[in-house]
């Protein structure tokens, strides 16, 4: 049943993006979802090993700015077509996760917190003396000529967007549900437990990496055809990143749904700041949901769910029994 | 279908800082062996070191399974558990946010406990009923004596030949001590276990115990062949009871 209900909620939401690459003529639509969805790309990616491994990660923004470099490198180089860059990003950025995973991996807490943040301050150097994609002074990338079947290639990343953004939550509600999920959650319950019951956690903690460090991948390949100049100030925006792990806590970390839900509400609700106020108060709008909701409501709004449910269920078995 | 254990001479401790000096134990198919020592004599540590989750600096710790002989140095943790060791750890360590059939599901971790999943849930949920009901609820909102329960009953889902026990008095009411005690030796005879328990609880832990080791300052002082001369013998009343 619940299986049904997913794949169905996959293909409406398919039908829809394409449906609107049809009915939308405004393009500031498809901008303004391109970026909510790749905050949802991203939050889902932080979500697999900061939520459901609990190993917050203060770098992962990292990957995507390396997803974003990689795309720069391989167009420049080869001029490979889009989602042939994609799945090389997400391949490279999957296997820097799976490295850098077994260097810091083996520190808990605080310490694999700063280990993280070091990392991607080593990524952004990188990039800022690689001159090849930049350098400091940053690069332009063009949009290719080919939009595929699509009226404009923003409608066509648009429309790559909605089939990531899907693809990520697919891959980390079956990582949440599969027998890998159980011992995830063993792990962030308590790491020694679980390696005393038997579970594998050293590779499920490298699995769980390498899949962060691929989606963040995927989030950023396409990022300097959508914004066409990039530089390491806006590839390792503060905001991104912030973003990154702000959406997870908002929605709910313990859930694969938490991530998608704070990506989605949070995402429109900067858009319509940014419209309507002034993208400067962005950050602030971050800030102030997160502090409202690691007060009132510290599982998330998925939290909040599941305790409904949870009650509502007693309350079932209670009138059966 | 003989199981055994034997550890021969292991040295073991953290860092710099050497906890058990060449300590030998064997524990043969069908016994209950207990480990007798108060806190900070090395009774966990030993039984990390059979688990897995600490090397020895020297020693060998020998599985023997079927008339199979397999060494246990150098083996992970889940290949232990794999090979039908099962540990009910000191303090519990339940997965406090998971619920209580999480927590059981991931007892049976190892591919071969898969296989048998539903049966062994049934058998652990007749067991310790309190644990069905209890089934959806938290494991860290029960009570200190149904989560040693269920503690017991997340060992017993990987279908283990060895069970090994470490403490299961800490932190329970007298009570439920007895009560847990009674029931690892009810769950030893159905199932035809093999169990080492280590315990500071002198009292409650010969009631069940074939046979036992004194542990003091990291070395076994003293082994006792049944329970009748462990509980008549000077040095551990001397140790245990102060008399």
């Amino acid at each position: 049943m619940k299986i049904n209900g997913f794949w169905i909620g996959v293909l409406i939401v398919l039908a829809l993006g394409y449906a609107f690459t049809f009915f939308v003529d405004n393009e500031f639509y498809f901008f303004a979802v391109y970026v909510v969805l790749q905050g949802l790309i991203m939050a889902v990616a932080w979500n697999v090993l900061g939520g459901f491994t609990g190993y917050v990660n203060f770098g992962s923004a990292g990957f995507f700015a390396v997803g974003v470099y990689t795309s720069i490198a391989l167009n420049k180089a080869f001029a490979l077509p889009l989602p042939l860059i994609i799945v090389a990003s997400a391949c490279i950025c999957g296997l820097i996760g799976l490295g850098t995973g077994y260097l810091t991996l083996r520190l808990k807490g605080v310490y694999f917190a700063i280990a993280t943040l070091a990392m991607a301050i080593v990524f952004e150097t990188v990039a800022n003396n690689w001159e090849y994609v930049g350098g400091a002074a940053g690069t332009y990338v063009l949009q290719p000529e080919n939009s595929f079947f699509f009226d404009s290639y923003v409608e066509f990343l648009f429309m790559v967007m909605v089939i990531l953004a899907v693809f990520a939550t697919a891959l980390s509600r079956y990582l949440s549900i599969s027998k890998i999920g159980q011992g995830l959650a063993a792990i962030r319950d308590d790491e020694t437990a679980a390696e005393c019951m038997g579970v594998p956690t050293l590779r499920l903690k490298l699995i769980s990496a390498s899949i962060m460090g691929g989606l963040m991948g995927i989030a950023g390949a396409p990022f300097p055809f959508f914004i066409s100049f990039v530089d390491p100030l806006s590839a390792f925006s503060l905001l991104i990143a912030v973003n990154a792990i702000a959406m997870p806590m908002i929605g709910g970390t313990a859930y694969w749904y938490g991530p998608v839900i704070g990506a989605l509400l949070l995402g429109t609700i900067q858009e319509i700041t940014t419209v309507t106020i002034s993208s400067e108060l962005n950050l602030l709008v971050v800030g102030s949901l997160l502090v409202a909701f690691i007060t009132l409501a510290p599982q998330g709004i998925a939290g909040l769910i599941h305790d409904l449910k949870n009650g509502r269920q007693k309350a079932k078995d209670k009138s059966h029994g | 279908m003989a199981n055994s254990i034997e550890v021969k001479n292991i040295d073991a401790g953290y860092g710099s800082v050497k906890v058990l000096h060449s300590v030998s134990i064997d524990v043969q198919d069908g016994e209950t062996v207990v480990i007798l020592g108060s806190n900070g004599n090395g009774k966990s540590t030993l039984i990390k070191c059979i688990t897995g989750i600490l090397a020895p600096s020297a020693g060998e710790i020998i599985l023997k399974l079927d008339g199979q002989e397999i060494d246990l140095i150098g083996k992970k943790p889940e290949e232990i558990v794999e090979l039908g060791i099962s540990l009910v750890p000191e303090g519990r360590r339940l997965f406090p946010s998971l619920t209580v059939e999480e927590n059981l599901m991931l007892g049976a971790y190892k591919e071969s406990a898969r296989v048998n999943i539903e049966d062994n849930l049934d058998m652990v949920y007749e067991a310790f009923p309190v644990l069905k009901e209890r089934s959806r609820q938290a494991a860290g909102s029960m009570s200190g004596g149904e989560q040693q329960m269920l503690a017991i009953g997340r060992a017993l889902m990987s279908e283990p030949k060895i069970l090994l026990v470490d403490e299961p008095s800490v932190g329970l009411a007298p009570i439920f001590v007895s009560r847990t005690i009674a029931k690892i030796k009810e769950l030893k005879e159905q199932k035809n276990l093999t169990v080492l328990m280590a315990e500071q609880n002198f009292n409650q832990a010969v009631k069940v115990a074939d046979r036992g080791y004194v542990i003091v300052h990291g070395q076994i002082e003293f082994e006792g062949k049944d329970a009748e001369s462990l509980s008549n013998n000077e040095m551990i009343k001397q140790y245990y009871l102060g008399l």
